[in-house]
C-alpha cells in the first residue's frame, strides 16, 4: 500500500523526534566516558565536547591506587554475591509452595507477604529493630534485611505456574517426594527466570546505598557508592590527592579527571553485563507485567 | 451427677461439631490436617519466609506504637509510656509543616504530570518504526539509564551543573552568565523531575511496548482500507488497546504521589535548597536517625504512609468507577 503525505511526515518527524530522544540519552553518558580518558585541563575548559583530547590513563591510575575506592569495589562485590544467593533461595522458598494450586493456607500466606508492599512499619521501627537484634554496623545488615522482595516472589510464582502441571504429577506417582520435585522438576525448567532474579537482585545489590547509609558507621564496610557519595556529591577528596607533589591548580584538575574514571569503573560491571541485563531485565518486566 | 451430664453433652455436642465439621470439609476438598500430611515440605519451605516476613515486616508494625509513646531505649518499645496524639500535634503545629508538605506533594505531583506520559508517547512512538534494527538501536540506548545508580546519577548531574561544568560552558558560548543550578532552590524540582525522565522513561516504555505488540494486526488492515491514517490509528487503535495498562499504572503511580522517595531527594539535598528539597522522608532520617528523635520521627513517618494507603484506595476507588479498571 502506497503511503500517504501525512503518512511521509509522520514517519520523518518519529524518525527526528526518536533519534534526539536517543541523543539525549546517549551524550552524557559518552561526555563522562570520553572526559575519564582525557586531559582535565581540556574539561574544564570545555575545549573537549565528545570525543577525548590528549588522551591519558592517570585519572584510572589515580582510582586503582586509592585505597578507599579499591575497599568499596571489594566490599560491594561481597554483599552483591552474598546478598544475591541469600535472594534467589528466599524466593524460590516462598515462590514454588505458593505456586503450587493444592496448597493449603496458600491465599492466606500470599494476603499475608503482599500486605507488606501497601503498608510498612516504615524507618524508625525498622532501625530499632535491626538495632536491638545487633545488627548494626555488621555484614549482615547488608544481606538479611532486604532477603527477598515481593514483586520478585511474584514473578517467580507466575513463572512456576506456567509449568504443565502433568510434569509434577507424573513425578508424584513415580514417588516423587515435594523436595525432589523442586529440585530435579521446576528447578531445571526455570533457568530463565532464576537468571532474571540474579540480575535483579545483583543490580540492586550493587547501585544501593541507602542501607549503608543508614546502618553502616566504619568507613572500611562501606559499600563502593557510599564512597562514590563521598567523592562525587560530598566533594571529600582531600586525602587522595594529599600526597602528590602537585601544585593546587594541578591537584584540582586531578580531582576532577578521578570524579569522571571512578564513574566508569563503579558502572564496569554494569557496562560489561549490559547486554544480558538488558535481555533478561526485558523478559523479567514481561513475566511480572502477564499478572501485574 | 450434674457434672457426668453436662459432660456427656459436651461430648454430644463435640460428636455433632465434628460431623459438621467433616461436612465442611467434604465440600471444600482436603482438610488442613490432610494438606500438612501430604505437602509438609511446602509447609517447610516457606518457613524461612514467613519468619523474615514476621520479623523484617510484621515487627516494625508493632514497633510502630511508639508514635503514640515516648519511646525510652531501656524501657523497650512495650515499656515506654503512651503519651496520646502529642507527637503527631507537635508536627501539625511545626512551622516546617506545610514546607514539608508542599514539597513532597509538589515533587510527586510535577514528576507524575511529566514522567508519567513520556514513556507512553515514546512506546507509541517506538512502535511506529519500521526498521527493526533502528528500534533495537533506540531501546538499547533509552534502556542504558536504568542500570545506573542514584549516586550515579546525581553525580553526573552535579558534574554537568556545576559553575563551570558542561551546562555552564554552553551557556557561556551563547553570552549568558553561568547559574548555580545546584544550590538554587527554584531549580530544585525541575532537576528532580527531568533527571528522572531521563532515567527512567525508556525503561517504563516496556510494559507499553509489550502491550502494543498484543495488538491484532488486522485490526490496522481494516482501518487502513478505510483510510486511516498513521495518526489515526494510534488514536483509535493503539492507545484504546493499551489504555488498561495505563489505568493500572496510572492508579499505583498517582496512588504513591506523596511517597517521595528519599534516596535521590537526599543526594541532591545542600543547606541552600533546603526550602523546596526537604521532603517528609528526608525529614524522617533527618530527625530521626541523626537527631534520635524515634517517636517523633517514627509518627511523622506513619502520618505519611497513612496518607499513601489511603490515597492508593481513593484513586483505585475513582478508577474503577470511571474506567471500570482496578488493582482489585
Amino acid at each position: 500500500m502506497r503511503e500517504s503525505k501525512t503518512d511521509r511526515t509522520f514517519n520523518i518527524f518519529n524518525f527526528v523526534f526518536l533519534t534526539i530522544v536517543a541523543l539525549l540519552v546517549i551524550y552524557p553518558l559518552v561526555f563522562v566516558l570520553s572526559a575519564s580518558f582525557s586531559n582535565p585541563q581540556y574539561v574544564v575548559s570545555g575545549e573537549m565536547w565528545l570525543w577525548p583530547k590528549d588522551i591519558t590513563l592517570d585519572a584510572y591510575e589515580k582510582v586503582f591506587k586509592n585505597k578507599d575506592i579499591i575497599n568499596g569495589f571489594v566490599n560491594t562485590l561481597k554483599y552483591t554475591v552474598f546478598g544475591t544467593i541469600l535472594n534467589v533461595i528466599m524466593t524460590i522458598l516462598a515462590a514454588y509452595p505458593l505456586s503450587r494450586r493444592d496448597l493449603k493456607g496458600r491465599g492466606l500466606i500470599m494476603a499475608f507477604i503482599v500486605f507488606t508492599i501497601f503498608f510498612s512499619g516504615g524507618l524508625i521501627p525498622t532501625y530499632l529493630l535491626i538495632h536491638d537484634l545487633g545488627m548494626l554496623n555488621t555484614f549482615w545488615v547488608m544481606v538479611i534485611p532486604n532477603a527477598v522482595a515481593v514483586w520478585n516472589i511474584i514473578i517467580m510464582r507466575t513463572f512456576f505456574q506456567a509449568i504443565p502441571h502433568e510434569l509434577e504429577e507424573s513425578a508424584k506417582i513415580d514417588g516423587c517426594g515435594n523436595f525432589r520435585i523442586l529440585w530435579s522438576i521446576v528447578l531445571p525448567l526455570s533457568f530463565p527466570v532464576i537468571a532474571v532474579m540474579v540480575l535483579f537482585y545483583s543490580v540492586g545489590h550493587w547501585n544501593s546505598y541507602f542501607q549503608a547509609l543508614i546502618y553502616l558507621q566504619d568507613q572500611d564496610k562501606f559499600p563502593l557508592q557510599l564512597i562514590l557519595r563521598q567523592i562525587l556529591i560530598q566533594g571529600q577528596t582531600d586525602d587522595m590527592i594529599k600526597a602528590t607533589s602537585e601544585s593546587f591548580l594541578a591537584q584540582q584538575l586531578s580531582v576532577e579527571g578521578l570524579k569522571y574514571a571512578v564513574l566508569i569503573v563503579a558502572n564496569l560491571p554494569m557496562l560489561m553485563l549490559y547486554p544480558f541485563l538488558q535481555r533478561y531485565f526485558v523478559k523479567g518486566v514481561m513475566i511480572g507485567s502477564l499478572k501485574g | 451427677m450434674t457434672n457426668m451430664s453436662e459432660s456427656v453433652e459436651g461430648v454430644k455436642e463435640d460428636g455433632v461439631h465434628r460431623k459438621k465439621s467433616e461436612k465442611v470439609k467434604k465440600k471444600t476438598g482436603i482438610g488442613w490436617m490432610k494438606s500438612i500430611r501430604r505437602n509438609w515440605e511446602l509447609y517447610v519451605l516457606l518457613t524461612p519466609v514467613i519468619l523474615y516476613f514476621l520479623v523484617f515486616h510484621y515487627f516494625p508494625l508493632y514497633g510502630l506504637q511508639i508514635a503514640f509513646k515516648d519511646f525510652i531505649a531501656n524501657k523497650g518499645i512495650w515499656g515506654s509510656p503512651w503519651v496520646g496524639m502529642k507527637h503527631f500535634e507537635r508536627f501539625f503545629d511545626s512551622y516546617y509543616f506545610w514546607r514539608l508538605i508542599l514539597n513532597t506533594i509538589g515533587i510527586g505531583v510535577f514528576t507524575l504530570v511529566v514522567s508519567f506520559p513520556v514513556p507512553i508517547i515514546l512506546a507509541l512512538m517506538l512502535n511506529e518504526v519500521k526498521s527493526l534494527r533502528y528500534k533495537k538501536f533506540v531501546q538499547t540506548v533509552i534502556y542504558a539509564p536504568h542500570f545506573l545508580s542514584t549516586v550515579v546519577v546525581v553525580g553526573m548531574l552535579l558534574l554537568f551543573l556545576k559553575t563551570d561544568g558542561l551546562v555552564n560552558q554552553v551557556i557561556k558560548i551563547f553570552g549568558g552568565t553561568p547559574i548555580d543550578f545546584i544550590t538554587e532552590p527554584a531549580f530544585f524540582k525541575s532537576l528532580y523531575v527531568f533527571s528522572d525522565v531521563w532515567q527512567t522513561m525508556g525503561w517504563s516504555s516496556i510494559i507499553y511496548i509489550a502491550a502494543l505488540a498484543a495488538v491484532d494486526p488486522s485490526q490496522h488492515e481494516a482501518a487502513m482500507i478505510d483510510g486511516a491514517s498513521r495518526f489515526q490509528r494510534i488514536l483509535h487503535i493503539n492507545i484504546p488497546a493499551i489504555m488498561p495498562t495505563i489505568v493500572i499504572l496510572f492508579i499505583l503511580n498517582a496512588g504513591s504521589v506523596m511517597a517521595v522517595g528519599f534516596e535521590k531527594v537526599y543526594l541532591m539535598q545542600n543547606d541552600l535548597n533546603m526550602s523546596t528539597s526537604d521532603v517528609i522522608s528526608t525529614f524522617v532520617y533527618r530527625s530521626g536517625i541523626l537527631e534520635a528523635q524515634y517517636s517523633f520521627s517514627a509518627a511523622v513517618g506513619l502520618f505519611n504512609s497513612l496518607i499513601n494507603f489511603f490515597l492508593l484506595i481513593m484513586v483505585n476507588q475513582i478508577a474503577k468507577k470511571v474506567n471500570e479498571t482496578s488493582l482489585w
